[in-house]
């Protein structure tokens, strides 16, 4: 076994190897599974963890204030114990509620979330799993949130609930195309949905540079669009905190409220890393074409550096988008989807159709 | 086409459904209570609820004596504060005929005008978060701490100052006072244009008001809406111009008046307020008289038997003060024509068919103040 | 056509007021400097509050615990609303006469709304503002303070 930190394949391989050689087939399978669930659990609440301290720390720096500093140092424990704070919360139960869907709706939430986490590439071999269809299964399923926040909204019983659900819908429906266009105009550039092809795709220079100004445009429509479907501001009309009190979990409270708070950061995680993977080469380190020199300097920096410094990036312009803009109105969310950057989009796919034709990309 | 518009829908009276905005609600800051109904999300119409808050100043104020009525003034419009203690002072100085010495009027005017950028600050804030931008509200808040600190340092408190007295002022200003105020007109001549970067000049901000709650010129003389919210309607109300009082007089600033009456007015006209209210100190600061810091008055005032009115400028519109004197030490009936009452009157008027988030940016271009509102 | 210009001008306009905006919020992110956010108590030990701050009306005493109240009830009726409470008592003077002094002078600060008419209104100047801001308590009758300090007696020089 040669286990490296740039290659996580022969790593994988190996434990792969020994459960097979020492477990029935079934049972080998069951246990990788379980592997497989338990880090993505931990991978997913530490994450969750770290991004709404590194929230409200950012938001903090823009607002010209300190933000959380009394827990450990830098306040850096803050969201460990905001944690043990909502899990020691009663859960209320709502009279006349729906008490099942009810219930049911956080998790829908975040299942939806925990699905699409399993097909990002982290580094080369770092995968749960490697479809080959692997964008079109992420946007399928991260999609599928949008049932948990109408399913919120409309069994609280609570009218600001139902508004901010139905906005919630209407919103994600209309957004939702804007994601997928964009990202469609890179999967003609790439000649592929499957995320290792795409990221491999990109060794010799990422997409955004590769695809001249067409895949600029369509990084920048990703982002807000991608913006818009996470339900983050100024997109956030589902939970519009002046409007609608907090919209769609406004009867929430105690660790179903936290759901729905880490679900609402782990979908920004997801969307900013397959911006990252799809317009910024993932794992892959910056490579120019021709200048082996460069690029063999800029291997030595592991791909987990790499991902997690172009993720966290994306997620930081996502923050400073959230925490400068004031909030949209619905009819004004719907105006930007369909008169603005779904035009944009369409004709973008056709400019990169044709550079792709012509072979005018690098 | 037409079968489709025409469908058998129910009486449009029964889509209709109500919720209710507060009392407790992040938008209607403090507890006003409005029952909007709704068609989807378009207000049909909308009734405020009143008197959460109401701890009858008025009547309070018919067993206090005059001194003890400023103190009262402080809690209705509590931005304010000090705009509305002038008020009493001034009906009490009227109704005695007492001379104030010209360096109380100076300092109060000044002081008058500081207030008034605090609480357009606050406003500023307040509507930022109404939008759903939160980084105003912290932005506008450090800015109002400045002349915060310049009220601490000279009158004691933050907020509920009671600085005047009938007859002058409680204590003579800090000698540190006009330094610090000039300092802080430099530094907010620099910070005014973060504001404007942030959110005036933002599109989304823009798209969301311009148009919006657009309030006639002779609907707001109708209801009586005055100060900054009326002047953006073209309704020439200011009552330092028109009814000058303090050094208004001696002092050039211009009385801003809009055309639309939307929403995007109402927030230019606090922002050009302010930029007016610095001018109006820097005209002053320099030029306080010497002299004494309050009249000579009797030790229990006595006002004659009668009836006295005095308006002042509020930073949310015109603030009337009613006395119904027996000669007595207290005044036998006292009414105040708050603003922010007349202003939430028009709410209902200009929100009609406009969604919810619009009425969340209405009422916050309103600025209304619910204590005011209540007494 | 024109309709046609007007919409890529739309959108050029919108980014850069948009980016103006990120312009201003950014520029707060890279300068931490600019905080002005107290670390209040951790500052305790340096906060200087102004010297006019109103935190509570105290009565000072000298160090032979002598205060200025001669106990006279201006303060009392001069308070608004009954945050003063002035009991006297009679004391026997050396020439036969009987003399009214404090007894006791009660401060309910719970019920202060720190507008500084007692303060103004006294005649001996006996009763200041004091600076103490932290007020918290978990009983509320520790809110109720006694100005003048037990075995406390008037400066002599002070003549009603």
């Amino acid at each position: 076994m040669n286990f490296s930190i740039y290659d996580f394949t022969s790593f994988n391989q190996w434990i792969d190897k020994f459960l097979f050689d020492n477990l029935p087939a079934f049972w080998a399978i069951v246990v990788e599974m379980t592997i497989i669930g338990l880090v993505v659990l931990l991978f997913y609440a530490l994450v969750g963890l770290f991004l709404v301290y590194a929230e409200r720390k950012v938001c903090a720096f823009m607002q010209n204030r300190v933000g959380p500093n009394r827990v450990g140092p830098y306040g850096f424990f803050q969201t460990i114990a905001d944690l043990f704070k909502l899990l020691m919360k009663e859960l209320v139960y709502i009279k006349n509620a729906d008490r099942l869907l009810f219930n049911i709706a956080p998790f829908i939430v975040i299942i939806a979330s925990f699905m699409a986490i399993a097909a990002i590439p982290f580094a080369k071999g770092l995968h749960a799993i490697d479809f080959d269809i692997g964008i079109l299964y992420v946007i399928a399923v991260s999609s599928l949130g949008v049932v948990g926040i109408l399913l919120a909204g409309w069994s609280s019983n609570n009218k600001y609930s139902l508004i901010g659900a139905m906005r919630s819908g209407a919103q994600i429906v209309s957004y939702e195309l804007s994601v997928g266009l964009s990202l469609i105009t890179i999967i003609i550039l790439a000649g592929t949905m499957q995320f290792s092809a795409i990221v491999e795709g990109q060794a010799n220079g990422w997409f955004i540079f590769k695809g001249h100004i067409p895949a600029f445009i369509a990084f920048i429509v990703f982002l807000i669009s991608s913006t818009a479907e996470t339900n983050r501001g100024p997109f956030d009309l589902a939970e519009a905190e002046s409007e609608l009190t907090a919209g769609f979990h406004t009867e929430y409270s105690g660790i179903k409220f936290a759901f729905f708070f880490l679900a609402e950061y782990m979908n920004m995680f997801i969307v900013a890393s397959i911006a990252a993977t799809v317009f910024w080469g993932g794992w892959m380190p910056f490579h120019v074409g021709g200048w082996a020199g460069f690029n063999h300097i800029m291997d030595f920096i592991p791909p987990l550096v790499w991902y997690f410094g172009k993720t966290f990036f994306i997620i930081w312009i996502m923050m400073w988008i959230k925490w400068t803009f004031p909030r949209l109105r619905i009819d004004q969310l719907l105006t930007l989807e369909w008169k603005y950057l779904l035009p944009i989009n369409l004709v973008n796919i056709l400019i990169m159709a044709f550079i792709v034709l012509m072979g005018w990309h690098f | 086409m037409k079968e489709i518009i025409n469908l058998p829908v129910k009486n449009v009276e029964e889509e209709e459904y109500h919720i209710n905005m507060g009392p407790q609600h992040p938008s209607t800051h403090g507890v006003l209570r409005l029952v909007v109904s709704l068609q989807g999300e378009i207000v049909k119409s909308l009734k405020p609820h009143c008197g959460y808050i109401h701890r009858g100043i008025e009547k309070m104020c018919e067993k206090d004596t005059y001194p003890q009525i400023i103190h009262l003034t402080d809690r209705m419009d509590y931005l304010s504060a000090h705009i509305n203690n002038h008020a009493v002072c001034m009906l009490v100085e009227k109704a005695l005929e007492v001379e104030v010495p010209e360096r109380v009027t100076y300092i109060r005017t000044i002081i008058d005008e500081l207030n008034r950028i605090a609480s357009h600050q606050l406003w500023w804030c307040s509507f930022g978060m109404d939008m759903g931008g939160l980084t105003c509200f912290f932005y506008g808040l450090r800015d109002r701490e400045k002349i915060l600190d310049i009220f601490e340092e000279s009158f004691g408190s933050r907020l509920l100052h009671s600085y005047y007295t009938p007859g002058g002022l409680m204590m003579d200003i800090h000698p540190d006072f006009q330094k610090n105020v000039k300092a802080f007109i430099k530094y907010f001549r620099k910070k005014i244009k973060d504001y404007d970067d942030l959110l005036t000049g933002n599109i989304i901000m823009q798209l969301r008001t311009k148009g919006v709650g657009i309030l006639t010129k002779e609907d707001a003389i109708s209801y009586g809406v005055t100060g900054p919210s009326g002047r953006a309607s073209g309704f020439a109300c200011d009552v330092r111009k028109h009814h000058p009082y303090g050094v208004y007089d001696k002092t050039e600033f211009k009385e801003i008046l809009g055309t639309k009456g939307d929403t995007f007015e109402r927030y230019m006209m606090r922002m050009h307020e302010m930029l007016e209210s610095m001018k109006i100190i820097e005209q002053l600061i320099d030029n306080i008289p010497a002299g004494d810091y309050k009249a000579k008055m009797k030790a229990v005032i006595k006002l004659p038997a009668g009836e006295y009115f005095q308006r002042v400028e509020a930073a949310r519109g015109e603030l009337g003060v009613y006395v119904v004197s027996d000669g007595n030490k207290s005044p036998y009936r006292m009414k105040f024509r708050s603003p922010n009452f007349s202003n939430l009157s028009v709410l209902d008027h200009i929100s009609r068919g406009c969604k919810i988030a619009d009425l969340v940016a209405i009422g916050g271009s309103l600025d209304y103040v619910i204590p005011d509102i209540d007494r | 056509m024109n309709s046609f210009f007007k919409y890529f001008t739309d959108i050029f306009y919108a980014v850069k007021s948009l980016l103006t905006g990120m312009k201003v919020t950014g520029r707060y992110f890279f300068s931490p400097w600019e905080i002005v956010t107290q670390q209040y108590p951790e500052n305790r030990k340096t906060l200087k509050m102004y010297d006019r701050f109103k935190g509570e009306v105290i009565m000072p005493h000298n160090e032979h615990n002598e205060h200025r109240c001669t106990g006279c009830g201006i303060c009392e009726t001069a308070c608004p609303n009954g945050s003063i409470e002035i009991l006297q008592a009679k004391i026997d003077m050396p020439d036969g006469k009987k003399k009214r002094i404090i007894d006791k002078h009660i401060y309910h600060l719970d019920m202060c709304t720190f507008c500084g008419l007692c303060i103004k209104s006294c005649p001996s100047e006996a009763i200041v503002w004091g600076q103490e801001f932290e007020h918290a308590v978990f009983d509320r009758s520790k809110l109720t303070k006694i100005l003048n300090k037990p075995g406390s007696s008037i400066i002599k020089d002070i003549v009603e």
